[in-house]
This record gives C-alpha cells, sequence and structure tokens, in this order.
C-alpha cells in the first residue's frame, strides 16, 4: 500500500526528542516545507514533489548564556489566517519568525525565576488557534500569544494553568459549526490532557487525568481527542465529556509523534519502537461513539522514529524522521 | 534538558571503562594481585564521597571534552598508564557500549537499573575491600534517593539528554558486530521481538469502551512485530534481580574488543565544527573539573611501586598504527584553556593538580599524563 520513496538529506542528524518534525504543505506553490530539530540548532528545507531538495536553512537559539549551547525542544509552523509564522521552542523561550525562518519576528526569554534549578527549564508544545500561538512551558503554563494579521506586535495576553507538569504537546482544531472559535488539547509529562475554549479568554472544558505516563503527543479532530502515550498506547477521548471511547495497544515503546489528516479522519502514529502506523477515525453517526479502524503498519528498521507528518491532505503520503538519522523518510502511496 | 543525567552517565561510562580495563589486565597477563590494586585505586577515587556529592548536583551536563578529561584523571588514578591511542580507544569502548545500553532500555526508568548492573559488578572487582565496597553501596543509597522518586516524564527527559550527547557516534565494536546488534554502517539493531517493557501491553489490541467506562468490544490488528508479555520487573534495591542484562559485562578473557574508526563525510562536516568554534565556555568548564577533580583524591603511592603500561590493542605495534591512523575527526581533545587569561583559576587548578601525586615512570612517560601538561600542549 505504501512503499519508500526517495529521502531527502538533512545536514545533521534528527535529535531524540517527540514530535520532532514539522510540515508545512504548500500545494499551490508545489512546495514543502520540512522542520527538523538537530541539537543546538534546526534545520529548515523545502523540496520539490519527488522529494527535490530546494533551498535549506539553520536556526539557532537567540541566546546563549550557560554551560552548554542551550538546545532547541521544537520547531512547528503555525497556520493562522492572516499569515503563517514559524515558532521554535528552547531552553531559553520561545522565538517565532517569518514562515521562511528569513526574519524573526519575536522573541520571548522564559522567567528564569519560575523555574528552581533542580528543574530544566524549557518551552514545549506549539499550536496555532485562531488568531493566537499557544506554547506550552516546563511549569505546565501555557502561553497564549495574540498575533496580528502581519508586524512583530505580539503580545502575550493569557497564562493557563491547568498542568503541573511540563507540557508536552497541542492540538488545536476549529470549534465545530462555529466561526473564530477553536478547540485546543495540551497534554503533559503526568499524561493528563486539558481541553479548551478559545476565544478572548480560553476556557477550560474538560480535563482528563492521566495513569503515570507521560503523554508525549496529541490530536484534536472533530471533538475526538487522540492521545499519544509512553507505554505506547494510543486513547481516543470524546473531547467535550472527557470519556474514553478507545485503547489501543498501538506500539511496544513510547509513542513519540501523533499527525493526522483532517480531511480524511486519517491518524498517523510513530513511536520509538521503529514502527509507524495508519488509523481510520470515525464518529458513528447514531450512537456518537468513537471508531477507529488500522490501515497500514510501516516499520522504519532499526530506527527510534521521533517525528512523522502526512504530506498531503489526504494523507496518501507521510514523512518520517528518526533519532541519529541525517535524512527524512518519505512514504508515498503505491 | 534534564539537569539529573551527570551521575548516570559518569557511573555507567566509568562502569564500561572498569569492564574493559578488567579484560584488558587479564589479557595482558598482569599479575592478579597488581590488576586487583589497579581497580581497587581507580574505584575507590570514583566513588569518593567529595567526588559524588559535586557529581549529584543538579547541572547541566559538561561537553564531551569535559567529561573525557575527567575520565583521563580516573584512567591514571593508579600505577596503570594508557597511551593516547589506548585512552582514545578505550574512550570509544565506553561509549558506544553506554550509547547502546541507552538506545535499547526498555523503559525509560530502566537506565537506572542499568546503573546498578554496573554498580553491582563493579562490587565483584573489589569485593576483598569492605570500605570500598561501603563506598559503593552509599552511591546506591544516594541514587535510589534522587531517582527514586522521579516521575516517568523526567525519566523520559533524561533518556532524551543522554541520546542527545550520544547523538552522531558511530563507532564499529568487533564485540557488537559479531553479536549482531549494531550493523555494519555503525547503527545499532533495534529488535522487534521479544518482551514489552514492564507496564506496556503486546501491540495488536484495540478495546471500544461504553459511555459507563465498560469494555464491550476487543479487536485485534496486525501490528508488525513479534512480541511477549514481560515476565517481571527488575529490582530497584540494593541487592535483587535486575531481570535486565543491559549494562553486565560483555566482555570475557577471550573475547578481544576491537574497534573500527568510521566517520562519514557527514558525521565529519558537524562534528568538525564542534571542534572549530572557539570554546567560550571553557572557564565554565574549568570551573567544573576544578570542582570535580578536588574532591578526587588520588592515592599518593608509597616506596618504590613500579608502574605499568597497559594496551588496549593486542600489539605496540597496531597501538602505535591506531594513533597515526586516527581520523581527524574523532580525535578527543581535552579541553583548551586561555592560558594567558584567568592566572588565579589556573594556579588554583594548578594547585589541586599539584596535590595529585603520580609515580614518574622512567622511559614512557607520555607528556599527556598530567592535566596542566595537556593544556600546556594545547
Amino acid at each position: 500500500m505504501f512503499r519508500r520513496e526517495r529521502s531527502i538529506p538533512l545536514r545533521s542528524s534528527a535529535a531524540a526528542l517527540s514530535n520532532n518534525l514539522s510540515v508545512l504543505q504548500l500545494p499551490a506553490r508545489d512546495l514543502t516545507h520540512f522542520g527538523v530539530v538537530h541539537g543546538p540548532s534546526a534545520q529548515l528545507l523545502s523540496a520539490a514533489p519527488e522529494g527535490v531538495p530546494l533551498a535549506q536553512r539553520q536556526l539557532h537559539v537567540k541566546e546563549g548564556a550557560g554551560v552548554s549551547p542551550p538546545l532547541i525542544t521544537q520547531v512547528h509552523w503555525c497556520v493562522l489566517p492572516f499569515r503563517v509564522l514559524l515558532v521554535l521552542t528552547s531552553h531559553r523561550g520561545i522565538q517565532m519568525y517569518e514562515s521562511d525562518g528569513s526574519v524573526m519576528v519575536y522573541w520571548h526569554a522564559l522567567d528564569s525565576g519560575d523555574a528552581s534549578s533542580v528543574q530544566a527549564m524549557f518551552a514545549r508544545g506549539i499550536a496555532a488557534s485562531v488568531h493566537f500561538i499557544c506554547v506550552g512551558t516546563c511549569s505546565g503554563r501555557v502561553l497564549v500569544f495574540d498575533i496580528p494579521a502581519k508586524g512583530p506586535n505580539i503580545v502575550l495576553s493569557e497564562e493557563l494553568a491547568g498542568h503541573q507538569t511540563p507540557i508536552t504537546d497541542i492540538a488545536t482544531e476549529r470549534a465545530q459549526g462555529q466561526d473564530g472559535v477553536a478547540d485546543m488539547v495540551t497534554a503533559d509529562d503526568s499524561g493528563v490532557l486539558c481541553v479548551w475554549r478559545s476565544g478572548p479568554e480560553f476556557t477550560l472544558l474538560t480535563r482528563i487525568p492521566g495513569f503515570g505516563v507521560p503523554c508525549p503527543s496529541v490530536q484534536l479532530w472533530q471533538g475526538i481527542v487522540a492521545a499519544g502515550y509512553g507505554n505506547g498506547q494510543v486513547r481516543l477521548y470524546d473531547a467535550s465529556t472527557g470519556a474514553l471511547h478507545v485503547q489501543i495497544s498501538a506500539h511496544a515503546r513510547t509513542i513519540s509523534a501523533l499527525d493526522l489528516a483532517p480531511e480524511v479522519g486519517k491518524l498517523l502514529s510513530a513511536a520509538e519502537d521503529t514502527f509507524v502506523h495508519i488509523w481510520k477515525l470515525n464518529r458513528n453517526p447514531e450512537s456518537g461513539s468513537i471508531e477507529v479502524e488500522h490501515c497500514h503498519g510501516e516499520c522504519v528498521s532499526d530506527t527510534q522514529v521521533c517525528g512523522v507528518r502526512f504530506c498531503d491532505p489526504l494523507g496518501s503520503s507521510f514523512a518520517v524522521t528518526g533519532y541519529d538519522l541525517a535524512e527524512i523518510l518519505r512514504f508515498g502511496t503505491v | 534538558m534534564s539537569v539529573r543525567t551527570l551521575p548516570l552517565l559518569f557511573l555507567n561510562l566509568g562502569g564500561e571503562m572498569l569492564y574493559v580495563l578488567d579484560q584488558r589486565l587479564r589479557a595482558q597477563n598482569i599479575p592478579g594481585d597488581k590488576a586487583r590494586k589497579v581497580l581497587n585505586d581507580i574505584i575507590s577515587t570514583m566513588f569518593n564521597r567529595k567526588f559524588m556529592e559535586e557529581l549529584f548536583k543538579p547541572q547541566e551536563l559538561y561537553s564531551k571534552k569535559a567529561l573525557r578529561t575527567v575520565y583521563d584523571r580516573l584512567a591514571h588514578a593508579s600505577i596503570m598508564r594508557l597511551n593516547q591511542a589506548s585512552m582514545d580507544k578505550l574512550y570509544d569502548l565506553m561509549t558506544m557500549a553506554f550509547k547502546y545500553q541507552v538506545l535499547l532500555c526498555p523503559r525509560p526508568k530502566d537506565v537506572l537499573l542499568v546503573t546498578f548492573n554496573h554498580l553491582d559488578a563493579i562490587k565483584g572487582f573489589v569485593q576483598d575491600s569492605p570500605t570500598v565496597i561501603h563506598q559503593v553501596d552509599e552511591t546506591f543509597r544516594q541514587l535510589s534517593e534522587v531517582y527514586g522518586k522521579l516521575s516517568e516524564g523526567e525519566f523520559q527527559l533524561i533518556r532524551q539528554t543522554l541520546l542527545i550527547f550520544f547523538q552522531d557516534l558511530h563507532i564499529r565494536v568487533s564485540t557488537f558486530l559479531k553479536d549482531k546488534v549494531q550493523n555494519s554502517n555503525g547503527r545499532f539493531v533495534l529488535p522487534v521481538s521479544g518482551p514489552v517493557p514492564w507496564g506496556t501491553e503486546v501491540p495488536g489490541v484495540i478495546r471500544v469502551f461504553s459511555v459507563k467506562g465498560k469494555e464491550v468490544k476487543k479487536m485485534k490488528f496486525r501490528h508488525g512485530g513479534d512480541y511477549v508479555a514481560a515476565q517481571k520487573e527488575g529490582s530497584f534495591e540494593l541487592y535483587g534481580d535486575r531481570v535486565l542484562k543491559l549494562g553486565t559485562n560483555m566482555y570475557s578473557a577471550s573475547r578481544p574488543v576491537e574497534t573500527h574508526m568510521s566517520a562519514t563525510s557527514k558525521n565529519a562536516a558537524s562534528r568538525a565544527q564542534e571542534n572549530i568554534v572557539p570554546n567560550p565556555l571553557a572557564k565554565e568548564e574549568l570551573n567544573f573539573l576544578a570542582r570535580l577533580m578536588g574532591g578526587m583524591e588520588i592515592k599518593k603511592l608509597s616506596g618504590p611501586e613500579p608502574g605499568f603500561r597497559l594496551n588496549l590493542f593486542t600489539t605496540d605495534e597496531e597501538e602505535e598504527h591506531a594513533a597515526l591512523s586516527r581520523p581527524e575527526e574523532l580525535s578527543y581533545e581535552v579541553i583548551s584553556i586561555q592560558a594567558t587569561q584567568d592566572q588565579q583559576r589556573n594556579e588554583e587548578l594548578a594547585r589541586i593538580m599539584g596535590e595529585f601525586e603520580i609515580t614518574e615512570q622512567p622511559e614512557n612517560t607520555s607528556k599527556g599524563d598530567d592535566l596542566l601538561a595537556m593544556m600546556d600542549r594545547l
């Protein structure tokens, strides 16, 4: 069903982080942008169809005080109604760039008085929600930035408290049947999930308790929360009630990344066990219960997968990054 | 990343170092009492209380250079001497072994079991010295105290920090190649069969729940691996069955261990970058070394104790050849100090180093024995 296609070489290998691949699809320009974190640097590159690499750029953390060069935790494109920004989170703070990474438009330093010296300090977890960009921190707080249609006048408008352990991932989707409103789910290192509704202020809708295992990756689709856990499970919850509908023993090691193709309801799961799986999500129109079907499994030999993304809206192709791997692997439908 | 990584890194690398030294001492037919003394001296230096205190303070990981310098010092805490080439090979073996162990840990917290495996073996090396055993037990207690209460999320962060430290190291080790745990391109084999980690279910099951939370349907799917359930959990107590084999001694007297230098051009580019950029953090690292080594008590040798040179290779010629043919990008540079700046700190370090008594080797002294000498060389 899927076959390996041409890989895209990277200047440097991918780091063993979660959600370590961001993809920006630009079908109108026949381009795809990829973003991968190496460690102290992140690499952005753009590729033509068939994976032919075009331009590439490296980004670093803005301020470098400390014993060793500060590490980047995540790089992610945020698609907003009027612009696309590239967000980079690190052990120093949050950097936002124009989508090609050429110009930094905003820098937010993490408050060092925040965490004690016993804990590491970092930002992690990035998502766009209407005209906001939300970024998680190691304290568990989620920072909400108000983004103007253009220019650098970005403002920290709110700090959400709902988590006590470091944020791992954030996912958003437009609220069903409502314009200008989005739902958001935030996940943390203890496996707790919070579902929010955005607006002038964010409101907490539901809180789903953890079970002692981190939740490194989370997705949201049609009111379904898809969460990947450190014990290899993928769980599907109803976002409004928080009820667990489906529990999948999907992987033999921790999930490292999830992605969604929202137009078709396909879910991609990747884990440190070298496997990538594709699932079809469905909401039963009568009972309202969540259903899932396994579509495909792929073994990326001897590779601890750390990032995975669909590369087209129909989910017929996807890209994979792995720890120590200096290339982006691509898979397409036969 | 995590500020709790250094003790685990140091102890496990130290454990691997002792495994290799033990094997080489036996292979080179060093008399039993001398060999035991060497290991005893190194182990008692490693587990010195003041040293451990410094190590366990929450701190970021230091550079590979700084860490390598500590092991250079440690390896010379006895009457044994190692040439540069042998020290390089020793460090290669240590790092690749621990990288392998971290990568293959079923759960992130299993790195603690790996550490305990090393400590268990270390106690075996010094079973005739109750004082040293006590030191190791103390460290065990400290590990349990610090890491016993960490969450899975914190262990995952430690794991990620360790893997970032070991990123891009692909030195091929003959034992690993022979055992088929490493591919010929230097990458480790990640098996997709065997027991799942403790706390993980065998993949392949989909459970559907009702609104009330009752399981109403169970389906299977083909996940592609060949996993079985875990039998039991390893013990985190002072004594106990660790279950996990990672971190136990894989060397035996009959298996000579070779490494193959292989560096792809890609690795060379990024590593050359690392070495060319002047290290503005040398001062911080010097501080760290001074504090760490200030706690390292080197036994003063009494009487005309003759030292000896250990060779990690089978012949002297091999060792010489290895020194000459080591690829540029894989050379371990020791800390480069701006000798002109910070006179006071250099004096302080010199004072500390002065407390380390090193037996003068009559003819074979390599200039690299003394840390200051190493610094002067650069």
